[in-house]
């Protein structure tokens, strides 16, 4: 029997992200496209970033999800346009996120490479990222590349707590 | 200022490409729009490569721990970008090369990025200001690219540019901080981007290859970028209260194929492994 379209997607939202298990791959919003071409299943993925080392461990998890539930006739395609952006990332994951003790990307705040726009806030008026343990956004970034080139560093200086924020992208 | 001995290139390198066996070379005809795009994806691919491999050289070496993590992480993503950009140069090429195959089993004469990028990292103040100066290009090099009228080209470039905006909103802050900072860290900083000016204006400076991209709409002719540049830099440059030097000589002939002797020493043991063992995988 050929596994329907939406028992795929399913399937695929029980696949943890593996660099962020509490958060699916369709959670993240890289599933672009879930399609029979003949008796071929096309999944077709975009990448976070284009360096991100998760992406080839993705694919075979992806991979193996299905085949482990029977799909034999399988080919994975890569989209890169539109690019993927954090405004993909469901509610539900962003949750995830904060309860797991990363701050969640604020819609809105990407960088955009006019370096005219951006100095007022490099000079100290920054971004107000929510501290994931105590909730104070008395925050401050130590870096702007933290574990993954995701995500930035900061620390909280009311708990004192160091964590990760989901940056915009 | 005369050029230091280790930037001249060794005398016979021209002569010894000449000869280079087929391997390593494109085969397509010089003049041809295929073998045009192929040099331009592989300006822009070699760029990410060579820039991407220096950053990585400080992983593990960084003064603190945190920028050990954001110069690896900037070097991931130039890599990734890499992969895009030489993977399509192959694509074009149709010779069979992939991304792997263009980045470790070429040879110095046939990378065609800026000598910029080759130059080895310095200080901390050298690699952040080597890096500040090519994102001040790199930006705007990436938006006009969305504008090519090569889709693939085009969807690589909006890919990349978002990354890149990160990139360059971390480098300028930092040139800012370490210019605005302490006598030493000025100072510093002032050395580095007097060091490392002469090879900014092989950024601005086009070929007939360039020309022809730009009239088929592919890609920007390099000068169009330079007011861009300017204003970035300029503006930086006045908040890290550091002096941008006046002359305007350029070092050049990367683009071209004629590289500093820098890139062997940088090729030697970046590729040693693909040399040693063609094709080993893991």
């Amino acid at each position: 029997m050929v596994a329907g379209v939406d028992q795929v997607w399913a399937w695929l939202g029980e696949v943890p992200d593996p660099e962020i298990p509490v958060i699916s791959l369709t959670d993240l919003g890289i599933i672009r496209g879930v399609a029979y071409q003949g008796d071929t299943l096309v999944v077709t993925v975009t990448p976070t970033y284009s360096g991100c080392p998760a992406t080839s461990v993705i694919n075979f998890e992806i991979a193996k999800k299905l085949r482990d539930n029977g799909v034999s006739d399988l080919r994975l395609e890569r989209q890169l346009s539109p690019p993927w952006t954090t405004d993909w990332i469901t509610p539900e994951a962003r949750a995830a996120l904060k309860a797991y003790g990363i701050a969640p990307p604020i819609d809105g705040t990407a960088a955009d490479g006019v370096i005219a726009g951006r100095i007022a806030r490099l000079s100290g008026d920054n971004l107000r990222v929510e501290c994931p343990r105590c909730g104070s956004t008395a925050t401050e970034k130590v870096s702007q590349f933290g574990s993954t080139p995701c995500k930035a560093s900061y620390r909280c200086t009311d708990c004192l707590e160091p964590f990760d924020y989901f940056k915009c992208i | 200022m005369a050029p230091a001995m280790s930037d001249i290139m060794t005398p016979d390198a021209a002569e010894l490409a000449k000869d280079a066996p087929g391997e390593g070379r494109a085969p397509l005809a010089e003049g041809t729009a295929e073998h045009d795009l192929f040099i331009g994806l592989a300006r822009l691919g070699d760029n990410t490569l060579i820039l991407g491999h220096r950053v990585s050289e400080w992983c593990g070496h960084s003064p603190v721990l945190e920028e050990d993590i954001a110069l690896a992480n900037m070097a991931l993503d130039l890599i990734g970008q890499t992969q895009l950009w030489l993977g399509l140069a192959g694509e074009v090429e149709g010779a069979g090369r992939d991304a792997d195959a263009l980045a470790f089993r070429r040879d110095a004469w046939d990378f065609r990025n800026i000598l910029l990028v080759e130059r080895p990292n310095g200080d901390f103040g050298q690699t952040l200001m080597r890096q500040f100066l090519f994102d001040a290009w790199h930006a705007p090099m990436l938006t006009a690219l969305e504008g090519s009228s090569d889709d693939r080209i085009a969807d690589i470039a909006r890919k990349a540019g978002k990354e890149v905006a990160y990139h360059i909103e971390r480098s300028a802050d930092l040139v800012i901080r370490l210019g605005d900072g302490t006598e030493e860290s000025r100072a510093r900083m002032q050395t580095a981007l007097d060091t490392l000016w002469p090879y900014v204006g092989e950024m601005f400076i086009g070929d007939v290859t360039d020309a022809r991209l730009a009239s088929a709409g592919i890609m920007p002719a390099p000068e169009s970028l330079r007011s861009a540049w300017d204003a970035s830099v300029d503006q930086v440059l006045a908040e890290a209260t550091l002096t941008r030097p006046e002359s305007t000589f350029a070092h050049k002939g990367g683009r071209q194929g004629r590289h500093t002797e820098h890139m062997g020493h940088l090729l030697a043991p970046m590729q040693w492994l693909q040399r040693a063992y063609p094709g080993a995988r893991w």
